[in-house]
């Protein structure tokens, strides 16, 4: 049996591609697209009457499938379904990683599946706290409750929006300016910021739009989310892209980072480097580009 | 475990297989597989190991395979065994029989 090692609360996730865990075609090799996490689906991707199946197949895949280290995620099925509980059991018992936990309005919600989880936990001898958990808000409702969803445990290291369910409850559709999803979007990142997890943007559906692909890609970043769920592997390559940092950035980074660690030495606050005004409220912004940076196998140093 | 009627699970999709459960007496295997020539003796042991594993002693089984990987055939068996008892919804020994 493949023993997983203990999950990362906060890692890499730039990219979380979903694959039916009731399709062996797809689960079996997910590892080699080289996104950074895989979400098997339980839930909409698998017929009501597949349920089954589906976690047997997903149980045996976890067990026997070595994903190395792409992390392994398993999207439930909501809470106001009769399999959320027996998916829970087979999540743990074969060792996921994360549990995503789909149509979430309320940190009672996240607290339900924590219970349900600490009891497979004990259940399975999994030890008690390795399985992490992420919420999925898909209606007005989980967007306003956002910040105590994201606050509402230790086991959460992240918050994603559904697209198509939000879109079809606020009675819009998609729109190439993202401006349908804008404050919804936003609101989830300040939740998810101030309570210190990751964000992560819904899928793009429309396969053969690059442009409208990358342009979504692009602001997703501008608007500061950690990643973006994917439907195919085709779309991998362009987020790893932008949600990686260039050359040019991670160099500046460290010349930040040198500089005001130098000049504070020094007894200077506030000074200039390239004609730019630094002082330490730049640190932690530079920081972060090389820990992203040495994530993504670009920086080796040691400044982080 | 008894198979009470009977029941399937999987699909003929590429890298899966359908695998098909009757009450019957004593183990018979039917089993074709588009990759009979190189494989059919492997399928053919992981499905009796899995039934054994299960604690089924009389089954009609009909296997047809499409290239399924080891970890599928055993998750399609022990699907379609559950299902034949009503008993594939919840509280699956993970880890215990279903391993």
């Amino acid at each position: 049996m493949i023993k997983r090692p203990k999950p990362e609360r906060f890692r890499l996730r730039r990219t979380m591609m979903f694959m039916n865990a009731q399709k062996p075609g797809l689960i079996k090799d997910a590892y080699i697209y080289g996104c950074d996490s895989i979400m098997l689906d339980l839930e909409d991707a698998v017929a009501e009457n597949q349920k089954d199946a589906a976690r047997f197949s997903l149980y045996h895949a976890l067990t026997t499938i070595d994903y190395g280290s792409t992390e392994v995620i398993v999207r439930i099925n909501g809470l106001d379904t009769p399999h959320w509980q027996e998916d829970i059991r087979v999540c743990v018992a074969g060792g996921a990683d994360g549990i995503r936990i789909a149509k979430c309005e309320s940190a009672q919600d996240v607290r339900t599946v924590e219970a349900a989880v600490e009891a497979a936990e004990k259940e399975f001898g999994v030890e008690v706290g390795r399985t992490l958990l992420m919420a999925a808000l898909e209606s007005p409702k989980g967007i306003l409750n956002a910040y105590e969803i994201c606050s509402a445990s230790d086991r959460m290291f992240g918050v994603a929006i559904s697209g198509g369910d939000f879109r079809k409850c606020m009675q819009t559709t998609f729109q190439p300016d993202g401006v349908d999803m804008l404050a919804a979007r936003g609101q989830m990142l300040l939740a998810a910021r101030a309570a210190g997890i990751q964000c992560f943007d819904t899928v793009f559906t429309d396969l053969d739009d690059d442009a409208g692909f990358e342009a979504e890609v692009r602001q997703n970043k501008a608007m500061g989310f950690d990643g973006k769920s994917l439907i195919n592997p085709k779309q991998i390559r362009l987020v790893h892209q932008v949600f990686t940092p260039t050359e040019k950035e991670v160099r500046q980074a460290e010349k930040i980072v040198r500089a005001i660690e130098e000049q504070a030495k020094l007894g200077i606050g506030v000074f200039t480097v390239d004609g730019k005004m630094l002082d330490i409220a730049f640190v932690p912004g530079a920081k972060r580009t090389l820990k992203l940076a040495k994530a993504c196998g670009m920086y080796e140093g040691d400044l982080v | 475990m008894e198979i009470c009627k009977t029941a399937s699970a999987g699909t003929l999709e590429s890298s899966d297989c359908l695998v098909t459960v009757e009450p019957g007496n004593g183990i018979s295997l039917e089993l074709s597989s588009s990759v009979m020539n190189q494989y059919g003796r492997q399928i053919k042991a992981t499905v009796l190991e899995t039934l054994q594993r299960l604690g089924v002693e009389n089954a009609a089984v009909t296997v047809v395979d499409k290239g399924a990987l080891d970890c599928t055939l055993k998750a399609r068996v022990e699907c379609a065994v559950f299902r034949s008892c009503d008993a594939s919804a919840e509280n699956i020994p993970w880890g215990g029989i279903v391993r």
